[in-house]
């Protein structure tokens, strides 16, 4: 018989890194080619603090003490139902089992993921959320910390969030159940992210709640992508 | 004759169900392999067993002598894995598809995307959005990841599925080229494969009953 | 030497057969144990420890709620562990000890919730009083849900063992984060006078009966399970020779 193909042994040609940069590519090309899996989250965002007053009350003084709850509660909501797809067309074409194949560490896939994700939904959340804030009467003293504090919170949101859409990407009725899983884990970037923002319309310091939002992402940053790997390795197998 | 993968006492159980047992098989460089047996007999669960996607699994799988699990990414780097489906996006164009894969594999120029297309007849569509194509072309798009990646491995999971008479030939002749280079193919299919190579066949449908005969423990 | 029989204890573990003889050796014991120790604590502390001197006797329902509450935070630990061991060495008797864990200790979670309830309507005025304790109760009975739902989404009883014990771990690097945060937020919006748990200094006849009144929910909680994970065995080994062996006799 002949020669065997050549092996491939030379690990230099084959890099996670451009993996990471491919998929990376590939998903944000695709959120561009829908885009409203963009705009609907922010619409969301939108029409959820709109409730509020009108299902409470417009007095100025009264949302001004409710605005950054309201902020951080429906940006919170907006992120989480918008993670229900990260992985379900990926499941249903079948490239996500390339992807737990590949020669990669999956957490380098997933990370990849949902950078794209939160590219897509928590930044532009962020960016909306001073302008309703306006609407909810927020201290202006507060407005730079709701940016801040939602920009270092929403990537947590994305992060956790991934490892319940990969929980339940095998199953038939997932959207309540995700739900279930992780509002509970959310609670405490829900609570120093209001808590930031209550506490810079007030005057006081807020680099406290900052660093603990950091510390959270941080944590999320290491141990989400690994979580969710290892939970779309069993979803596979349904 | 250099023995590529290997399997010993494969046994695979899907919710209570023994759907096989008692397997064992070599497949060496130059070999081409078809699981072959009836619905259910758990061809699919085989190849994705030997592909790394299902990690309950008794018994032992070596690619090169060494075991998979040992050396996961040795055995992934040299492989290529088609499934039941394609892996095709649909928002996407076939070039823009096979660019992703390439980034999980080697780098492939446009100009070698091109022509892996040319080759499955899906010239004049590389810039079409994948909705547009027939799911036989979607298979395609996917079989051309077999020109770019040169994995000694081939495993496939009914990949004449949707495709037409003519290109289930030509696939024929690809995977037949691909086992005189010296690699070797596992595939599933319900298609007669008459193929210029010797063809080894396991018969899921009848290991089973062989087992329940023959088992005595 | 001592770590060879240790690994060998610890794979003799993994065999359902082996766990559902010994634990039917150890039942009767714990289950005596439990009615012992609870039955002295109750009396005890119903009865003999003295009142608290701001609450009068409305303070004794703390010799449920503390137990419940310990209980409830320490099976959502074993659960988690014993998760962690069934996803690493594919044990299959630690995923089913995972599994019967979840109900307990979301029951656990409920009683320490109700005393809690019952305990705030004298003390603060109110059936629910967003005390820092409390809220964390709630949390964690979420958690409890939430694992007990996503067991029961899943088809294939591996997958589900499996991807509950990715949630647990998950909720238990959680726990310590949510309880903090939940602390540091009760501080900041209402400084309670009363603390459901944090007492100054116990006098020693009131919490010698708080300690019986633990071990003996600690033995109840190992006796249910141990009664469940036998049956979740013959439930899932329904087929293998040694329990048709068993059924028929």
């Amino acid at each position: 018989m002949t020669e065997p193909v050549a092996m491939q042994t030379d690990s230099n040609a084959i890099s996670s890194w451009r993996a990471f940069i491919g998929t990376f590519k590939r998903d944000l090309l695709l959120v561009f080619r829908r885009r409203s899996d963009i705009v609907n989250p922010l619409l969301f965002f939108t029409i959820a603090v709109t409730l509020f007053p009108l299902g409470i009350s417009p007095d100025a003084v009264f949302l001004a003490q409710i605005a950054a709850g309201v902020l951080w509660v429906a940006a919170l909501l907006a992120t989480l139902l918008s993670l229900d797809s990260l992985f379900q067309q990926d499941m249903a074409d079948g490239s996500l089992e390339q992807l737990v194949i590949s020669p990669h560490p999956l957490a380098v896939l997933v990370l990849s993921k949902v950078l794209v994700h939160w590219l897509v939904t928590g930044l532009p959340l962020t960016l909306l959320a001073p302008l309703l804030a306006v609407m909810m009467f927020l201290p202006d003293a507060g407005f730079g910390t709701l940016f801040i504090s939602l920009l270092l919170g929403t990537p947590t949101l994305s992060l956790i969030g991934a490892i319940g859409a990969a929980l339940t990407v095998g199953l038939r009725r997932t959207g309540v159940l995700m739900t279930l899983l992780i509002l509970p884990l959310y609670i405490p970037v829900l609570i120093f992210g209001t808590g930031a923002v209550i506490s810079a319309s007030q005057g006081m310091a807020v680099t406290g709640h900052l660093a603990i939002l950091g510390a959270l992402f941080l944590v999320a940053l290491v141990s989400a992508p690994l979580a969710a790997g290892a939970a779309l390795k069993i979803s596979l197998n349904g | 004759m250099q023995e590529l993968l290997s399997g010993q006492g494969l046994a695979c159980e899907r919710d209570d169900r023994l759907l096989f047992s008692h397997l064992h098989f070599s497949l060496n460089c130059g070999d081409v392999l078809q699981i072959a047996g009836p619905n259910g007999t758990g061809k699919t669960s085989l190849l994705r067993m030997l592909a790394g996607l299902l990690p309950d699994y008794e018994g032992e799988i070596r690619f090169q002598g060494e075991l998979v699990n040992d050396n996961a990414d040795h055995f992934r780097e040299n492989l290529l894995f088609i499934g039941h489906h394609p892996g095709i996006k649909l928002n996407l164009t076939p070039e823009e598809n096979l660019r992703w894969y390439q980034s999980l594999y080697r780098p492939a120029s446009d100009e070698q995307i091109r022509q892996a297309l040319a080759k499955v007849k899906l010239t004049g569509f590389e810039d079409v959005p994948c909705y547009t194509l027939s799911a036989g072309q979607h298979r395609r798009v996917a079989l051309a990841r077999l020109f770019l990646q040169a994995a000694p491995l081939w495993i496939l999971d009914e990949p004449f599925t949707a495709i037409d008479q003519g290109g289930v030939k030509e696939i024929e002749q690809l995977i037949a080229d691909h086992a005189t280079q010296g690699g070797a193919v596992i595939l599933t299919t319900h298609h007669n494969l008459s193929l210029p190579v010797e063809l080894k066949v396991i018969d899921l449908g009848q290991t089973v009953q062989l087992k329940i005969e023959g088992d005595d423990d | 030497m001592a770590f060879d029989k240790f690994w060998a204890w610890f794979h003799r573990m993994g065999s359902p057969k082996w766990f559902y003889e010994i634990s039917g050796r150890w039942i009767p014991w714990f289950a005596t144990a439990t009615i012992v120790l609870l039955t002295v604590g109750a009396v005890w502390s119903l009865a003999f420890a003295p009142q608290d001197y701001q609450q009068g006797n409305s303070f004794r329902i703390i010799y449920i709620h503390v137990p419940a509450a310990i209980l409830a935070q320490s099976i959502f630990f074993s659960m988690a562990l014993c998760g962690a061991i069934g996803l690493i060495w594919k044990m299959k008797v630690a995923d089913m000890v995972a599994k019967s864990c979840a109900p307990i200790g979301a029951s656990m979670t409920f009683i320490a919730l109700f005393t809690g309830a019952v305990w705030g309507k004298p003390t603060w005025g109110a059936w629910w009083v967003w005390d820092a304790r409390l809220t964390s109760m709630l949390i964690l009975l979420f958690l409890y849900f939430g694992v007990i739902a996503l067991q029961s989404a899943f088809d294939s009883k591996q997958s589900a063992a499996r991807a509950s014990a990715i949630l647990s771990l998950v909720g238990v690097v959680n726990i310590p984060i949510i309880k903090y945060s939940v602390e540091w937020w009760n501080t900041l919006h209402q400084p309670a006078t009363f603390k459901l748990t944090e007492k100054p200094a116990m006098p020693m006849e009131m919490w010698l009966p708080l300690l019986i009144m633990v071990i003996g929910f600690y033995c109840f909680f190992a006796t249910v399970l141990m009664m469940r994970t036998r049956n979740e065995i013959l439930e899932r080994e329904k087929r293998t020779q040694w329990v048709q062996g068993l059924l028929s006799k």
